[in-house]
């Protein structure tokens, strides 16, 4: 097409940028009417919303809320209880990732750098500040100790991190059975809990309960029998019939009347529940698109070989079809993190609803903009750290089954 | 132990797989309509037959990865029932071998080999690892134990499938043309394999279509068509003089192909 002709000089960065101008941008000619458009409006766009970051907006409501952004309403001088949870989760993701990945140094070395910089730039108080560079170096120590012992450590750390599950709850809200003291002075309402924790806690607690819901009812939607296919399909498409509003108004609203009138449902418990059973759903549909993948020999071999059913789901059938659907899940899991801004309606209040009530304060009054920037922020740089995640397991996955 | 030629319908202890007059329906179909025969103990049996003729159904009954709906099979002495402790007896005393490998993807070759040893016999991984090493040697690609079944060729494949199968110390073995899919270049060193395993005094059930392998090591013959036994015999009676018109014509497409 083109005119020009081949050289076999090495072209000047000019003229590089030139060509990739004119091969990406500017043939045929359509596509160069497109740049010409486009151009000046994005430009302008960006320009807009730069001048506004840098010189307009006033961030000094993000920095004066921060700590109700992170923890919501958790008395303050409780809050030492919510960094030993991060302190926890911060040493087992060292731990797993020394296990799991040994002696590397990109990721330490990026954990320090954040722990520095934001030591020296966060606004927070100076305790907060060592407290964030005790992190760091917790995930150092934690990687240090996981490359040391490696392989060894792989299986305690998985029972570690299901262990640290029921610790971090103890530890924030002091969750036990009421006939037990309480292990902290201070008692903290669940409903006191809130930010990006809450946010946090919601997602990664919903999608690892859901998960063995979700496989179960992906098996049972496959089985032989009757009354379990029947069950399953009836749950899944009701579920995913309806929106998560509504489950969590279920949940919230049921959820009592199946339980005996002297237990008390906390909100933080029904709004989990409700978030389980809806991601149940749309999980099961996810993995039995993994199962429908694998070949019918699979099993046969399996058969063959004198497993039974339970022996030939764990070995071989699950671990493949879980692969496949690797990247499904992660978007899953993405999409509910976004959706724990629902569980607003039972009265919790997660990171968009802490944002609305920071903005409805008097002093506060017209810096919408600047609070939803921020949070906004917030969630992309979560969910696409998991998306980035998830493409590196896969490529890691493929890699070793070549 | 080693009595090796008698007729096959002489019932006595010797038998180690007793078919009587099973039939194999698909809806309307009928795959199988009425097999009887018997495969003694340290027997190399080779079923050949046309395509569609219920050859894979019926080494498939074997292992009860096909339920029969009528007759009994028999197999070391345990009927083959809907009974799910049966059928599970029954599978650890069968190996079998498939043409397409069904090699799990996922694991190793050794994996692969220790997996139903360590699972289904309780074994300590190390004892299952030490004999997976050995059969591993015994197919000749002990050399590939840590790679994947993704990494190997075919006939390295379909090698390890049958060690796979043998590690589960099987008294029978079932084969369902274990050469058919793999390049002609394959196809000598997995028989190789096959023909030290039937010298080795295995039960051996195969389905092929390699003539020469059958001549050379079977004991018998079973020649099927549309479900049913048209004629077995020893090799000697069927390369000589097959005494069906099917049988003859079968034979000579096959060995003039
Ligand atoms: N799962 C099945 N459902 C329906 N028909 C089947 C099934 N398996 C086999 N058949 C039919 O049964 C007949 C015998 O098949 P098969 O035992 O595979 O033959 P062979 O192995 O001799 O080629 C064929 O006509 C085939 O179409
Ligand atoms: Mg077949």
């Amino acid at each position: 097409m083109t005119t020009t002709t081949q050289t076999h000089t090495t072209p000047s960065l000019i003229t590089s940028i030139w060509h990739w101008l004119r091969d990406n941008l500017l043939t045929p000619w359509y596509n160069a009417l497109i740049t010409i458009i486009v151009t000046p409006i994005v430009a302008f766009v960006l320009y807009r919303i730069l001048a506004w970051i840098f010189f307009a907006a006033e961030w000094d409501v993000v920095k004066q809320n921060l700590r109700l952004f992170m923890v919501g309403p958790y008395p303050q001088e409780e809050l030492w209880r919510s960094w030993v949870t991060l302190g926890i989760v911060v040493l087992l993701s060292g731990l797993s990732w020394g296990a799991w990945r040994g002696r590397e140094w990109t990721a330490p070395i990026s954990v320090v750098v954040l722990g520095i910089l934001g030591a020296l730039f966060l606004p927070i108080t100076a305790a907060s500040k060592i407290n964030l560079l005790i992190m760091a170096a917790i995930f150092v120590g934690g990687q240090f100790l996981g490359a040391w012992k490696g392989e060894h450590l792989r299986k305690y750390v998985v029972w570690l991190w299901v262990l640290s599950f029921f610790i971090v709850l103890i530890i924030l809200w002091d969750v036990r059975p009421s006939s037990t003291p309480p292990f902290f002075e201070a008692n903290i309402p669940s409903g006191q809990v809130g930010g990006l924790t809450l946010t946090i806690l919601l997602a990664v607690i919903g999608i690892v309960a859901s998960f063995p819901i979700g496989v179960l009812l992906a098996l049972g939607r496959r089985s032989s029998l009757p009354v379990v296919k029947t069950f399953s399909i009836l749950y899944i498409e009701i579920i995913r019939g309806v929106p998560l509003v509504t489950v969590l108004w279920t949940a919230s609203l049921l959820l009592p009347l199946f339980l005996p009138s002297d237990i008390r449902v906390d909100k933080f418990i029904r709004a989990v529940t409700g978030i389980t059973l809806f991601s149940a759903a749309y999980l099961a549909e996810n993995v039995r698109g993994g199962l429908q993948a694998i070949p019918k020999g699979q099993y046969e071999a399996a058969q063959a070989l004198g497993l039974n059913y339970r022996q030939m789901m764990q070995y071989i059938i699950l671990p493949q079809a879980l692969r496949i659907v690797i990247p499904a899940l992660v978007g899953q899991f993405i999409a509910l993190f976004k959706d724990t801004t629902l569980v607003l309606i039972v009265g919790l209040l997660e990171l968009l609803a802490i944002a609305r009530s920071v903005i409805s304060q008097p002093e506060f009054i017209g810096l919408q903009r600047e609070v939803f920037v921020f949070i906004a922020l917030i969630y992309w740089v979560f969910s696409y750290s998991m998306s980035y995640t998830s493409r590196r397991i896969e490529e890691r996955l493929n890699v070793s089954r070549r | 132990m080693t009595q090796q030629q008698s007729h096959p319908q002489t019932a006595n202890g010797d038998d180690i797989i007793i078919m009587e007059n099973v039939k194999k329906r698909f809806g309307d179909f009928w795959a199988l309509k009425g097999i009887t025969t018997r495969v003694k103990r340290q027997e190399v049996v080779v079923i050949i037959g046309p395509s569609g003729s219920g050859k894979s159904t019926l080494i498939r009954c074997i292992n009860h990865l096909e339920k029969h709906d009528e007759g009994r099979i028999i197999v070391d002495g345990i009927e083959l029932s809907h009974d799910v402790r049966n059928i599970e007896a029954i599978r650890r005393e069968v190996g079998m071998v498939f043409q397409q490998f069904n090699l799990f993807p996922h694991m190793t070759v050794l994996d692969n080999i220790t997996l139903a040893p360590r699972i289904v016999r309780k074994w300590p991984r190390e004892k299952a690892e030490k004999l997976a090493m050995e059969l591993l040697d015994r197919v000749g690609i002990a050399d590939q134990a840590h790679k994947y079944p993704g990494q190997l060729s075919g006939g390295q494949q379909q090698r390890v499938a049958i060690a796979r199968a043998l590690a589960m110390q099987p008294k029978i073995m079932l084969f369902d043309e274990p050469t058919s899919a793999l390049d002609p270049e394959m196809i000598k060193e997995v028989l190789d394999v096959m023909r030290e395993l039937a010298r080795s005094g295995m039960t051996m059930v195969v389905v092929t279509h390699e003539m020469g392998f059958a001549r050379e090591v079977a004991d018998r013959i079973i020649f099927m068509d549309a479900g049913q036994i048209v004629e077995e015999g020893t090799p000697e009676h069927f390369f000589t003089n097959p005494r069906h018109e099917r049988t003859k014509l079968f034979l000579s497409q096959i060995l003039h192909h």
